[in-house]
């Protein structure tokens, strides 16, 4: 019930039409323009493109935290990670003697290390649907404990977003420790192939990207769901005046405990798309300034806005693409500068100036209608 | 070994020839003897050292220093044997080791080194010693015994026997006894062992554990029992060290945190620049050297108020040309500050180097200040400390005692109420975020002499920074001083046990569930500021 | 490049999909560099930049190869890993590169490998790491631990008579791997295990205190006693300088590094440090024309007196030597053809020798002993009395001990099991190599 509400949302009904018309465009012309063709999409722009729609799914699993609860984690990085790791060990998993030294069972930096059984918790990973379970379940226990520790002690503010930041940092020391049995610092990698499909093929990018594409759809159907039903409103109401909502008879923490439990799935399933595409995963995607980064895009696109939060995603990766192409040298100032003038031209982010433009429109039509800025 | 036969020797022709005046001959001995050094094959170098000490030449020392610090080399085309007074770069300065005189400076493909390596070093570092022995200075006799440790063989006994006759200092007397007793418990000494039971010295226990491991049943039982005596003594050592060691890490902190304490605790902006703050007071320190090259001292000293005006300069202009416009926007100046950061850390990159840059220790702040053999506290870090607590001592002052402290106070705890008593909050402000930014640059210069100078400095010591200020509680000085000391001592004491990875991993979680326990941290803030 | 060109580019959001596909046979050699501009790796990864770019200006002087200039294209991959592999795709896909020179991590290089080798490319890799690799289209110009690590210990012991070891490295990949081949390597060599001490530490660890004394300690049990250190950039200057304050000296306690070369002791002030040891396959202070030359080259092209070289930078100025000689040989810059002509192309290395490119991808090298001097500099104590070829796979590695590398018809397998007369274990290896 509370899913199909959004879809007859007129913003959601415009967000899917622009992701769904971009999959067609790309699809049809990554297969049926010819190689030479300026328009010909490459099986490299796919991947690309894959990833960005990645980032833009964790971006939407913040700003689901931060826009509408007013948590601001510093560390959604850790959920995305541990989605990413439950898909590379599934990965590594279906290498199986592929390996440079053909164990049928070990991954190869295990027989590297001369471990000689596999550690318990790499059981189970040879199957898809154990490792797409815990795909969810691992971000999402870590989730709900941290959580439910967190929320019950009512850590609010700065408090909350750097015990996250811990967290997330905490992690990334944990796997980079070689005796964790992650890979240490070369974490997972040299990937053969997903449910059978060849990795290293281009229909295999394609159909990764369109799979990601339709996962950023779900999410964001799911997130709006949830904004807009009874329960978003409270955590608005959260997010506004703690004190009040919890006066009121709400249980504050169980709201805030489900939504952020939510949002770290979502993390999760972000980082399983992105580890096939990108080919590695590793500790440092748990480095507390990734985390950090990925506050920068939600705020770049706007905030408690969703739609923003993917703009915002999308334009700040394409624009490190381009530029550490363009300007390897002086990238980092293009960035860098980027987000201090937006945070302080655009406090609202893209969507916001957006909103603005289309406040302006309809103040034009309709001189009292007031509705559109809410 | 026959280097310390002739040792005696050359102490003996010392002697003699300290009353004769120097001669400076055309056919100068010194020359073919230094020319049978760099010629010597790596078996005959031993030889060729000998040669020079046991000629009785009172230039020798300078030469054979000079051969220990890589400073011989000949010049290809003439083979002459040259003192190198300068190698950077590609042309080298250089002397005639016979007469001293500076030969103007050579391309380095003109020379080759004479070489050395560390066992022939070992031993001119035992003949440099011996000749020390007879220095005035009691306290140099007392280092070259020292250095004699664990270094005397059979035909320096009766030596340093001589020279303990004479010896009239006790402390020296001690060592030299002690260098003695162990080279004979090597020997199988009983009595030995006594005069070693006492001693914490390192080459003390190695000889001891060696005598333990002997098939003289009574020698390895004595020993045995020497060694527990001194391993008692040694426990107590370790536990002092490993509090020195906790105090220090967490001095390093409460440093790099204390800056923050004011900007992030005071006025609320989650300063993600912090860090780079702290590394433009690391790098005004390296610019300092190279202003006054040869004097590191003098440049630190200097660099302590330089580090601070440039760091609290950034931190004005900073503050005016973006902080200022996002008050009461506490999360996005994260933002803001976030991108600086990365601009910041560019700019050194690009406009100095993205190599980490040589900042020199001074000589009063190298070495280690001895309590005893086992225990000695690292000089650099002592300073740290001191200073961390100076720092500390006068930003409490500040912000008690002057009247900048009480309008911060007054502006943090009410802005409208400030202003309206006549205080101007936006002076405040641009004073607050410089003094803690000048606080930042304090941290870099300490930092410049603990761990790298690079583009890097500051993102290492962010996140520590953060969660020092966190767990002693935002806004509280004291808080911060605690939280710091604390935490550094709680990490190294788990070192040892976890190693030094899992231990900072306990310390982040011991943080997260602390927080849960206390979610204001150690000292929260109370009244009407806490819940702005 | 002019700012509106950036902007237009920037701008253009087709710019991503236009793909170059016209080429003219006089179009230029197009090289690759994939060194980290940007991020932790950086402070290593420009100089290496830096020097291919040096090096690409000087052939052009001479010509170019084959009539046709060469040019640099040079990519920031920002030390982050994921991001090596996409720009190599980028490299290889979009900008459809001749070869790459790239790569300092580990990690690094194991992130751009599958892309390298679905793409048929060249990549060159310049930096010492701990073997367990040999693929078809990786050059492998660093050393291999049986260039590095295993003569230093025998330096150590048979010179210096070292009887008890301390092996201490940052947690990864290289360390732990060298640590395991030096263990087994020791015990087979006598020295019992209570005499070996392990110890790993973070990236950038930078307090030392706690460890410096356990060595200390370690090192009073009256057996003399050196400290093999695998330790990684950044976390090296607080180690030194912990070293030096605590009192230990050469001397006493020796500590013999793989990872710390002219550029990381530049950040050093190395009077206290002076008589440590490094084990590499070249010194700035060799002693040698050629070496002089390119060292006289280097501080002209970076324009500043105090530049100082590498062992790495040797390692790229010999790969880029043997791709040249290669596409000379082959008489094209096809990629197969380079892969074949270039092993046992052999060049002039820079301390008076000459390297060799092996069938296993890895080259020869001398293996030189430096002493830390107090201008920064090495001083060669000892070298290896003749080349050393690379080992791809560890002889002291129990996984590894029966495979060789031998990428010559019609073998051409990296991972040929000796044991089983196999490529491999697995039939798709197999036919992967068939293709």
């Amino acid at each position: 019930m509370w899913l199909t509400r959004p879809l007859q949302e007129r913003s959601t009904q415009v967000f899917l039409g622009v992701l769904f018309a971009a999959l067609v465009v790309v699809t049809f012309l990554h297969l049926f323009m010819p190689q030479d063709s300026a328009l010909h999409v490459s099986a490299f722009t796919v991947t690309l493109l894959g990833k960005y729609l990645c980032y833009a799914l964790l971006a939407v699993a913040v700003d689901l935290v931060w826009g509408y609860l007013g948590i601001l984690s510093l560390g959604h990085g850790a959920f995305f990670a541990l989605g990413g790791y439950a898909m590379g060990m599934y990965l590594m998993r279906q290498i199986g003697d592929r390996g440079v030294y053909g164990d049928p069972v070990l991954p190869d930096f295990m027989v590297f290390l001369n471990w000689l059984e596999l550690p318990w918790f790499w059981h189970g990973f040879e199957m898809a649907w154990f490792a797409f379970i815990m795909v969810l379940l691992a971000p999402g226990l870590l989730a709900l404990v941290f959580g439910f520790l967190a929320f019950r002690s009512r850590v609010t503010g700065v408090y909350l977003s750097i015990i996250t930041q811990a967290l997330t940092f905490a992690l990334m020391l944990a796997f980079f420790r070689n005796e964790m049995g992650f890979g240490g610092n070369n974490g997972l990698t040299d990937f053969k192939d997903i449910l059978g499909f060849n990795l290293r093929t281009d229909a295999t990018r394609l159909g990764l990207f369109i799979a990601t594409g339709i996962a950023l759809a779900i999410g964001y159907v799911i997130c709006r769901g949830i904004v807009t039903s009874k329960l978003g409103r409270v955590s608005v109401a959260c997010r506004d005046a703690e004190a009040r909502t919890r006066f009121l008879g709400y249980r504050v923490e169980r709201v805030q405990l489900f939504v952020f439990v939510v949002s770290a799935m979502l993390a999760g399933v972000a980082g399983a798309l992105y580890v096939p595409q990108v080919g590695i995963i590793n500790p440092s995607e748990f480095s507390p300034l990734f985390s950090i980064e990925i506050v920068v895009w939600v705020a770049l696109g706007g905030r408690a806005t969703l739609y923003g939060a993917v703009i915002g995603a999308i334009l700040v990766n394409y624009a490190k693409t381009v530029f550490t192409g363009i300007m390897p040298d002086a990238w980092l100032f293009a960035l860098g500068g980027l987000f201090v003038l937006v945070t302080v031209f655009l406090p609202k982010g893209i969507a916001g100036l957006l909103q603005k433009r289309r406040k302006a429109k309809t103040d034009n039509d309709t001189p009292t209608g007031q509705e559109a800025t809410a | 070994m026959s280097i310390c036969r002739s040792l005696t020797l050359l102490l003996i022709a010392l002697v003699c020839l300290l009353s004769l005046p120097a001669t400076a001959q055309e056919d100068d001995p010194g020359k073919a003897l230094l020319i049978n050094l760099a010629d010597a094959p790596a078996s005959k170098v031993e030889e060729a050292v000998n040669a020079i000490v046991s000629s009785g030449d009172e230039r020798a020392r300078g030469w054979l220093e000079a051969y220990g610090n890589n400073r011989l080399s000949r010049v290809k085309d003439t083979g002459q044997v040259v003192l190198v007074l300068n190698n950077r770069g590609r042309d080298w300065e250089i002397a005639d080791p016979l007469t001293g005189e500076n030969m103007g400076e050579m391309s380095r493909r003109e020379l080759d080194r004479v070489a050395i390596n560390n066992r022939i070093r070992g031993q001119l570092e035992g003949i440099l010693a011996m000749l020390d022995l007879n220095a005035k200075d009691p306290d140099v006799r007392e280092a070259s015994a020292q250095d004699m440790m664990g270094k005397v063989d059979a035909s320096l006994v009766a030596p340093l026997e001589a020279r303990l006759e004479q010896e009239e200092n006790a402390a020296v007397r001690n060592r030299i006894e002690e260098a003695l007793a162990i080279y004979r418990v090597g020997e199988g000494n009983l009595e030995a062992v006594d005069v070693l039971a006492g001693s914490l010295h390192p080459r003390a226990r190695a000889a001891l554990n060696e005598a333990a491991r002997s098939d003289n049943q009574e020698l390895a039982a004595s020993a045995t029992k020497a060694l527990e005596s001194i391993e008692q003594k040694l426990k107590l050592n370790r536990a002092a060290e490993t509090l020195y060691f906790g105090l220090s890490l967490g001095s390093v902190l409460v440093l790099a945190a204390i800056g923050l304490a004011i900007t992030f605790g005071v006025m609320g902006v989650i300063n993600m620049a912090h860090g780079e703050l702290i590394m433009l007071g690391a790098y005004t320190t390296w610019g300092m050297q190279q202003l006054f090259p040869g004097q590191p001292g003098l440049a630190l000293i200097l660099s302590i108020p330089a580090g601070f005006m440039v760091a609290a300069t950034a931190g004005i202009i900073i503050e005016r040309s973006v902080i200022q416009y996002l008050k009461g926007r506490p999360l996005e100046t994260l933002l803001a500050t976030f991108g600086i950061s990365l601009i910041l850390q560019q700019l050194v990159r690009t406009v100095i180097s993205p190599q980490n840059r040589t900042v020199v220790t001074p000589d009063w702040m190298s070495g280690s200040l001895v309590i005893n053999d086992a225990l000695s506290l690292t000089l650099n870090r002592l300073y740290v400390l001191a200073f961390a607590l100076i720092v500390f001592a006068g930003l409490m002052l500040i912000m008690r005692k002057t009247r900048l402290g009480l309008e911060v106070r007054a502006v943090t705890q009410n802005r409208a109420m400030a202003r309206s008593m006549g205080i101007r909050a936006t002076r405040v402000d641009i004073m607050t975020f410089a003094l803690g930014s000048g606080v930042a640059g304090l941290a870099g210069v300490a930092l410049s002499q603990l761990t790298n100078v690079g583009p890097n400095l500051g993102q290492n010591y962010i996140i520590d920074s953060f969660m020092v200020v966190v767990f002693g509680g935002v806004g509280n000085l004291w808080g911060t001083l605690i939280a710091g000391l604390s935490l550094g001592t709680i990490n190294q004491l788990l070192e040892p046990w976890a190693g030094a990875v899992l231990a900072k991993i306990i310390v982040l979680v011991f943080i997260i569930l602390f927080i849960q326990k206390r979610p204001k941290g150690l000292f929260p803030q109370k009244g009407r500021a806490a819940e702005g | 490049m002019s700012l509106k060109k950036h902007v237009k580019l920037g701008l253009s959001a087709l710019a991503l999909s236009i793909s170059f596909n016209s080429v003219a046979a006089e179009d230029p050699i197009k090289v690759g560099i994939l060194h980290s501009l940007s991020g932790t790796m950086a402070i290593s990864e420009t100089v290496l930049k830096d020097t291919v770019e040096m090096l690409i200006e000087q052939q052009n002087a001479k010509g170019g190869v084959l009539g046709r200039q060469m040019e640099a294209v040079v990519v920031d991959p920002a030390s982050n890993w994921p991001l090596f592999a996409e720009k190599a795709r980028e490299l290889l896909a979009q900008e459809k590169v001749d070869v790459i020179f790239g790569n300092w991590t580990s990690v690094s290089r194991k992130s751009v490998l599958p892309v390298v080798e679905e793409l048929n490319g060249l990549l060159f890799y310049p930096v010492q790491y701990e073997g367990e690799e040999s693929s078809e289209n990786v050059f492998y110009t660093g050393a291999a631990p049986n260039q590095q690590a295993i003569p230093a210990v025998n330096y150590l012991m048979n010179e210096i008579g070292v009887e008890r070891w301390v092996l201490a490295g940052t947690d990864y990949v290289y360390p732990r791997t060298t640590n395991k081949i030096l263990e087994t390597y020791l015990m087979d060599m006598g020295v019992a295990k209570e005499d070996i001490m392990i110890n790993y530490t973070p990236f950038g660890h930078s307090d030392w205190q706690n460890i410096v004394s356990d060595i200390k300690r370690f090192g009073s049990a009256g057996k003399k006693t050196a400290v093999v250190s695998t330790i990684n950039g950044d976390a090296n200057v607080p180690f030194y300088r912990e070293l030096g304050n605590q009192g230990i000296a050469a001397s006493d306690i020796p500590v013999v590094a793989f990872s710390v070369g002219e550029q990381e002791l530049s950040g050093i002030d190395t009077a206290p440090l002076v008589g440590h040891l490094a084990a590499w396959n070249y010194f700035m202070s060799v002693d040698n024309d050629a070496n002089y030359d390119f060292i006289d080259q280097w501080i002209e092209h970076t324009g500043n007196e105090q530049a100082v070289t590498n062992d790495p930078m040797e390692a790229h100025y010999i790969g880029f030597n043997m791709y040249v000689e290669a596409v000379k040989k082959a008489g094209t810059t096809d990629v197969d053809a380079v892969k074949d002509a270039i092993i046992g192309v052999t060049v002039p290395n820079l301390t008076g020798g000459y390297a060799a490119m092996m069938p296993n991808h890895h080259i020869t090298k001398p293996v030189l002993i430096g002493e830390i001097q107090d201008n920064g500099q090495f001083s060669v104590v000892w070298e290896t009395p003749s080349l050393v070829a690379g080992d791809a796979w560890s002889d002291y590695l129990p996984g590894s001990r029966d495979m060789i590398a031998d990428w010559r018809k019609p073998m051409f397998c990296g991972t040929f099991n000796t044991a089983t007369g196999t490529c491999g274990a697995s039939a798709g290896e197999m036919a992967a190599a068939d293709e």
